[in-house]
């Protein structure tokens, strides 16, 4: 596998200092995309949008075309952008909200039209202060230009965009629970079904809810076609992708990767990317797609950044984030981390996911301080059994939505794969890393 | 065990309680009494339960549909009254799909055609000792130590479907132990299980979301918002719906142990719903009131003021021994003594009025407290024995006792089912709480539209589809301009808004709850603008709101001028009874308003005596000074009372009555819903039930009042008056009778079959196994067969000795023709109109002698426009002088934008400054003309 020449969809602009500003943005052909897209049907804008075979950029991965698709047949009120990007070292989409708030922008005007909905929002994370006055900066701007509002560009098609700030809870992220953040009330994913956002979404009308990531590649998808994106990538990975690489890695950043043609070998150790390990340490394990995700061991680092490659090894691309982690790494520590931002994030309204945070956290924080027992390892996995039945993958669930089943990724992975690391911990009562 | 199949239809045609969840919350069972018929085959669905094939309402809850084929799944934040949210996650129960049978939220899954549904399979009894096994995480287990101890669906589902022994070896969260979050109630954040039973509950029912989350996660806590504490008048429901132990209430708290409660099922008295309530005493005292579900009535809900007035029952001012006044002092004596005291001063008082003036010899005030067979015997003691007509269950703060008695009447179900419902009454909040609370979850949920007519702001006017706002004295008028395009449009009244009413009136179904919108505007006024809407309104009904205990009862017993027992007028019914009774009086008498007046004006036709039964006018007749000058020029005074106070205080003759759940009996509610009332305790000291007083002051007197029980009162009851014909003891007893019998009755089904199986989460506490089902852990119960509708129209009473023969038995009173309305002269430019509104928590009895209550009693300002503030130039909080006719207070002056021009508010019966409203109203004007000036 090889690093590509393949173009920069999403980042390309990213060199400029001012690539925020409309000026540079109408440099480097910024609007175009949707001046294209105001002269076709709706429907054929959605039609090259699934021609692309875009896949949702938010975790999910599912296909943006075929979500619009299904919602055209009965008529969509809103589409709701999700930027509320939270979740540890997952951090692609702040890139492109600070660094390309237009390119964001002409993407919803983009997929509002092809959806024909006249109002749409772009729900942010609440801690992104520069990201969103660069967002409402650029509205702004773009209201002036004449790309938002009444009548865009003399098309006759009108659209308003209201830009929302998250209050701080990771869960927002989950489509539902930010409907509801929109709504005004307290951010509790709801039921689905029956809450698909496509069937009863926000103010209780059908909703299209699409990443940050998924939209700014619509202007691209716009002036070359859906087929020129599609043969970038490879089998129902089509394009490039952002990757938010973290960890033990010479340099981490937002790298942006032609799908499946590239591996996580390369992503980790090519000089251009993450240049590899500090100190030359050897790699001990990775998360393939954020803090949901389960982990992989070395043995899998030679896998293409595809979503069905990683699906079929047992994990996922999820947010887009890679997490390095060196032999120094306490596996026990690492696991416990994470399980205690789940603790910390879940919204509560679910018994098991409430109540199995913090009980797992607890016992982590046990073990790892040296106070495990050996009956704790089959306890952790019963209780991740009980948020996540079967602990398969993807997982099953008793809860409402799929942050509580997220917990026992990270706990199994570190069990599975560094049993023995437990149980020294519990031995010798401390954690053999210092 | 039940053919399931036949017992899921069976429950279908009832409408259970679960399917009303499935409807998304109140009243979507609206069935009337006749109980609707089988739904058609493509509104049912079939699938597989454990194996067996069971057929279910499309759209019902699994949760249901199971429960009332006899599979109970475990459940906790399900509620069978409230819409489901699927969070606690113990009803999870696997569902087949399209990816194979997965675990589902049994209370948030529709029941599916073809579905195969496993409540029992080794991965659900998994999902549900994991989910118990959670809940115990945090939980503090402080059971020995915790009010539900004894009663918990935590405890009792743990030890049904929970694992053995807890796994948890951790530092459990910690929080402050109870923190009150009101007066009332008090909230142990470490016993919570989040289930949002109690946050649901005060937005959805009460419409009121006082307590809401905070927090996430494990930290996840019910809480107030900041300096606002949870002043609900429904707060107690939260504390009974409580999974567990986290919210308890104030006056309850550690006073029991559940297991030590002894129970009855009762009636609410303390106002005219009727709630239905479950009365658990231990040691000859009261402990708590508990809701029970009632389908026509409460739906488990009770009132703050109705679930904890029983603190008067408990409470040490109580008379438990006859009085009689010697030497200007009230000493006590036996109860022959008393008796005979009071038989001879009423004698003595007939003998001063003669037969020209017999029938308005003796005043008798009051009723409004006493069962339906008390009310019976002391009508019967007034008007057959005394030959007085001046009887009045009411003080000029209700409506005219016949328009009551003739009124084409509607059920609660009725209305929630109407189109339109009218209101024309007080804040219904603040007087038939429950009531509101069933006609609020209706108007939400979008079933019916509001019109309310009334000078002032009330609970339902954010849910009203129109509200009318008009000045006092205007009330017919507005009626006659709401059903006439012609009629003039009262000055004030918004034209589209009464435009937009006119169309919402003139739909097919239409319900008048009537009552007082103010107690300053003469309930003539109110009884016109009544037959206004009869005439205009083809099939109208009427819900009399009418807010005192047991008023509805008391009128249809007689208890008015005019009136006999069973809702027949003096005319038409008097040979019946004379040939029932020996004698009724000679013509009509005189009502409340007219007695006092007479009394205090030392008019020659006043009663010669008055006998007050359980009743204050100086805090319940509107204008207190004329009671107070009546009540000191009555001739000779008797009062029959539970609790001292002013009449006791003036009185001749005490006799000490027993108070509620002290007697059993009947009661009628606003529906005309005759439903028992059950005596839990033994009354203190030598208080009587009123009605063996009635039997025992008649024999007094010289004449022998045949019952000799409260059930052979009934009987005479069901014999003689024409609108309780056929409803007998056996009817009245009769499975699924408990939540009452509406009489008269009608061509139906004198009542719904019984839902099969009430769940026990739903309402916990209450410990009839035979209304609640078997406890959970039975698994598969066998639903209670139904038992067979006693046919209607039915077989009179057994004995005949009362029964008049050869006398045509009188008709059920028809609407009047008219009313004397009072002629309301037009005020000028200076003068505004007084309204007055009553609040929950009153300076009355129930209220001043429940020291959990007492607390809750505001003081209050007068409630002044913005325009009038302006005019004034004063500001909220600022004292004004305000003038009647006849007195000047000054007083505080708040704003409220939601009153007309020219129309000045107040509240009856709390503190206004140093007075009550009582002060401001001249009881001899229709309505109260005031003057405001700024004090120099
Ligand atoms: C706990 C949780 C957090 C999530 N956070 C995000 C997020 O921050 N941003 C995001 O785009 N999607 C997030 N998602 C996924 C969204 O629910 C949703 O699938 C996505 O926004 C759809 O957009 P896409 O189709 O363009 O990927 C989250 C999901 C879960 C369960
Ligand atoms: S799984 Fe966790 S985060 Fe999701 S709804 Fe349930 S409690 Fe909230
Ligand atoms: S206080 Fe009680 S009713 Fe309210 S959420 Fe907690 S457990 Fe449920
Ligand atoms: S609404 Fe009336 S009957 Fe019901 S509990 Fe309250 S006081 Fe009692
Ligand atoms: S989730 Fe169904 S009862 Fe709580």
């Amino acid at each position: 596998m090889a690093i590509t020449e393949a173009p920069k969809i999403v980042t390309a602009r990213m060199g400029h200092p001012d690539s925020h500003t409309l000026e540079r943005y109408l440099a480097t052909g910024g609007y175009e995309g949707l001046r294209k897209a105001l002269t076709m049907t709706p429907e054929a804008v959605a039609a090259e949008v699934d021609a692309a075979s875009l896949l949702g950029r938010g975790g999910a991965g599912f296909p943006a075309g075929r979500k619009w698709s299904m919602l055209r047949k009965n008529p969509v009120s809103y589409l709701v952008v999700n930027g509320d990007e939270s979740e540890p070292a997952t951090f692609k989409d702040h890139l492109l909200v600070e660094r390309d708030p237009h390119q964001l922008i002409e993407g919803v005007l983009i997929a509002a039209y092809a959806l024909q909905v006249s109002q749409a929002f772009i729900y942010l994370r609440g801690e992104f202060a520069l990201g969103l006055e660069r967002v409402q900066a650029a509205l702004n701007d773009a209201y002036d230009h004449g790309a938002v509002g009444e009548d865009i560009f003399g098309s006759g098609f009108s659209i308003d965009l209201v830009v929302h700030p998250g209050a701080g809870a990771y869960i927002c992220g989950e489509e539902t629970a930010l409907i509801e953040s929109l709504e005004g009330k307290r951010g509790f994913p709801r039921i689905k079904p029956p809450f698909f956002p496509a069937a009863i979404g926000l103010y209780g009308e059908p909703t299209v809810v699409n990443n940050v990531e998924t939209m700014s590649n619509l202007p691209w998808i716009m002036l070359h076609g859906g087929a020129a994106f599609a043969a970038l990538g490879e089998g129902k990975s089509t394009g490039t992708r952002l990757f938010a690489l973290a960890g033990h890695v010479r340099h981490p950043g937002v790298f942006e990767i032609e799908m499946v043609k590239t591996t996580f070998a390369d992503l980790i150790f090519a000089p251009v990317l993450g240049g590899g390990i500090p100190g030359d340490r050897q790699l001990k394990a990775f998360i393939p797609g954020g803090v949901s995700a389960p982990w992989f061991g070395p043995e899998q680092v030679d896998l293409p950044l595809g979503q069905d490659e990683v699906a079929g090894a047992g994990s996922m691309l999820g947010s887009g984030s890679v997490v390095v982690m060196d032999e120094d790494t306490c596996a026990v520590r690492a696991a416990w981390r994470i399980t205690r931002f789940f603790a910390r994030e879940s919204c509560g309204q679910c018994t098991p996911c409430r109540e199995g945070s913090g009980w797992l956290e607890r016992i982590m924080a046990r073990i790892e301080s040296g106070h495990g027992r050996e009956e704790d390892l089959d306890l952790l996995l019963d209780a991740c059994d009980n948020i996540a039945p079967g602990l398969t993958w993807p997982p099953q669930q008793t809860t409402i939505c799929v942050l509580g089943p997220s917990i026992p990724s990270s706990i199994g992975s570190a069990i599975k794969m560094f049993r023995d690391e437990f149980l020294v911990h519990i031995k010798e009562g401390g954690c053999p890393f210092g | 065990m039940a053919d399931p199949t036949a017992s899921t239809t069976r429950v279908t045609a009832a409408g259970s309680p679960g399917a009303t969840a499935a409807a998304g919350g109140d009243d979507g069972a609206a069935a009337t009494d006749g109980g609707a018929a089988s739904s058609p085959p493509e509104d049912v669905v079939t699938f597989t339960l454990d194996g067996r094939t069971v057929t279910a309402p499309k759209g019902e809850m699994l949760i249901a549909a199971a429960e009332r084929a006899g599979t109970f799944i475990p459940r906790f934040c399900y509620h069978p009254r409230m819409a489901s949210v699927g969070v606690c996650r113990m009803c999870l129960v696997e569902v087949s799909g399209p990816r194979g049978a997965t675990l589902q939220p049994s209370c948030f899954v529709e029941v599916a055609e073809g579905a195969e549904v496993t409540t029992d399979s080794p991965k659900v009894k998994k999902a549900q000792d994991g989910v118990l096994e959670f809940l115990l995480v945090n939980h503090p287990l402080d059971c020995p130590v915790c009010d539900k101890g004894g009663e918990c669906p935590l405890q009792d589902q743990t030890l049904a479907y929970g694992p053995g022994e807890s796994r948890f070896v951790e530092e459990k969260r910690h929080f402050e132990k109870p923190i009150p979050i009101s007066e009332l109630v008090l909230l142990d954040r470490e016993r919570c299980i989040q289930c949002s039973r109690c946050t649901r509950f005060a937005a959805e029912v009460a419409g009121e979301a006082q307590i809401d989350f905070a927090g996430r996660g494990e930290l996840l806590e019910v809480a107030t918002f900041p300096d606002h504490p949870f002043t609900s008048y429904f707060s107690g429901n939260t504390v009974q719906i409580c999974p567990v132990g986290a919210l308890t209430a104030a006056p309850y708290r550690f006073s029991a142990r559940p297991w030590d409660l002894d129970q009855v099922e009762s009636t609410c008295t303390t106002c005219a719903v009727g709630c239905r309530v479950a009365v658990q005493s231990s040691a000859n005292r009261v402990t708590r009131l508990l809701g029970i579900d009632a389908d026509p009535v409460n739906h488990g809900w009770l009132c703050d003021k109705g679930r904890f007035a029983y603190e008067t029952v408990n409470g040490d001012q109580r008379l438990t021994e006859p009085l009689v006044r010697k030497d200007g002092r009230l000493v006590a004596v036996s109860w022959h003594e008393a008796l005979a005291a009071a038989a001879a001063g009423l004698k003595a008082a007939a003998a001063r009025a003669g037969d020209a003036r017999r029938a308005r010899s003796v005043g008798v005030l009051g009723g409004a407290r006493l069962t339906n067979e008390a009310a019976y015997l002391w009508t019967r003691l007034a008007k057959g024995v005394l030959g007085t007509d001046s009887v009045d269950a009411q003080m000029a703060d209700g409506l005219p006792g016949d328009l009551v008695a003739g009124l084409p009447r509607a059920t609660i179900d009725e209305m929630v089912a109407a189109d339109t419902v009218v209101v024309i009454s007080g804040d219904l909040r603040e007087e038939l709480p429950v009531l509101f609370l069933r006609l609020l979850g209706a108007a939400r949920a979008g079933k019916v539209s509001v019109i309310e007519l009334a000078p002032q702001r009330s609970a339902i006017t954010p849910s009203a589809a129109v509200s009318l706002r008009y000045r006092p004295g205007d009330v017919a008028a507005v009626a006659r301009a709401l059903v006439d395009d012609g009629a003039p449009v009262p000055d004030g009244i918004d034209p589209t808004a009464l435009g937009r009413a006119r169309e919402l009136a003139g739909a097919p179904r239409v319900v008048v709850v009537l009552g007082r919108p103010t107690i300053a505007e003469h309930e003539g006024l109110v009884a016109d603008a009544a037959l206004t809407l009869t005439a205009a309104l083809p099939g109208v009904r009427f819900l009399p709101a009418l807010r005192r205990g047991n008023v509805h009862g008391a009128i249809d017993m007689g208890m008015a001028p005019g009136l006999l027992p069973g809702r027949v007028g003096l005319e038409e019914g008097r040979a019946w009874f004379a040939e029932a009774w020996g004698s009724v009086p000679s013509e009509r008498g005189l009502d409340a308003r007219a007695m006092l007046a007479a009394l205090a004006g030392d008019d020659p036709g006043k009663p010669e005596a008055l006998v007050v039964l359980g009743a204050d006018p100086l805090s319940d007749f509107p204008d207190r000074a004329m009671a107070e000058r009546a009540l000191d020029a009555a001739g000779f005074l008797v009062a029959v009372a539970s609790t001292p106070g002013p009449v006791v205080d003036r009185a001749d003759v005490v006799l000490p009555a027993a108070a509620a759940h002290e007697r059993a009996g009947t009661t009628t509610n606003v529906e005309g819903r005759v439903s028992r009332v059950a005596q839990k305790l033994v009354p203190p000291g030598q208080a009587w039930a009123d009605w063996m007083i009635a039997v025992e002051l008649a024999a007094h007197i010289g004449t022998e009042l045949a019952p000799e029980s409260v059930a052979a009162a009934w009987d005479e009851i069901e014999r003689v008056a024409p609108a309780h014909r056929g409803l007998t003891h056996a009817m009245l007893d009769a499975r699924g009778a408990e939540d009452g019998v509406v009489v008269p009755l009608g061509p139906g089904p004198a009542r719904r079959p019984a839902p099969a199986l009430l769940d026990p989460i739903a309402f916990p506490g209450i410990e009839s196994v035979e209304r609640q089902g078997a406890p959970p852990r039975a698994g598969l119960a066998e639903p209670p067969a139904p038992a067979p509708a006693p046919a209607t129209g039915a077989t009179p009473g057994t004995g005949a000795e009362t029964e008049p023969e050869g006398t045509a038995r009188p008709p059920i009173l028809a609407l009047p023709a008219g009313v004397d309305a009072p002629h309301v002269a037009p005020t000028d430019a200076y003068t505004h109109r007084l309204t007055v509104g009553r609040r929950l928590y009153d300076l009355g009895d129930a209220v001043s002698s429940s020291p959990s209550l007492a607390r809750l009693v505001e003081a209050t300002a007068l409630r002044v426009s913005p325009h009038d503030l302006d005019d004034l130039g004063v500001g909220p909080g600022d004292r004004i002088r305000l003038r009647t006719a006849t007195t000047s207070i000054d007083v505080e002056v708040d704003v409220d934008p939601m009153l007309p021009r020219k129309v000045v508010a107040a509240d009856w019966n709390v503190p206004l400054g140093e007075v009550t409203a009582g002060v401001l109203v001249d009881g001899r004007h229709p309505v109260v003309e005031v003057r405001l000036e700024s004090i120099p």
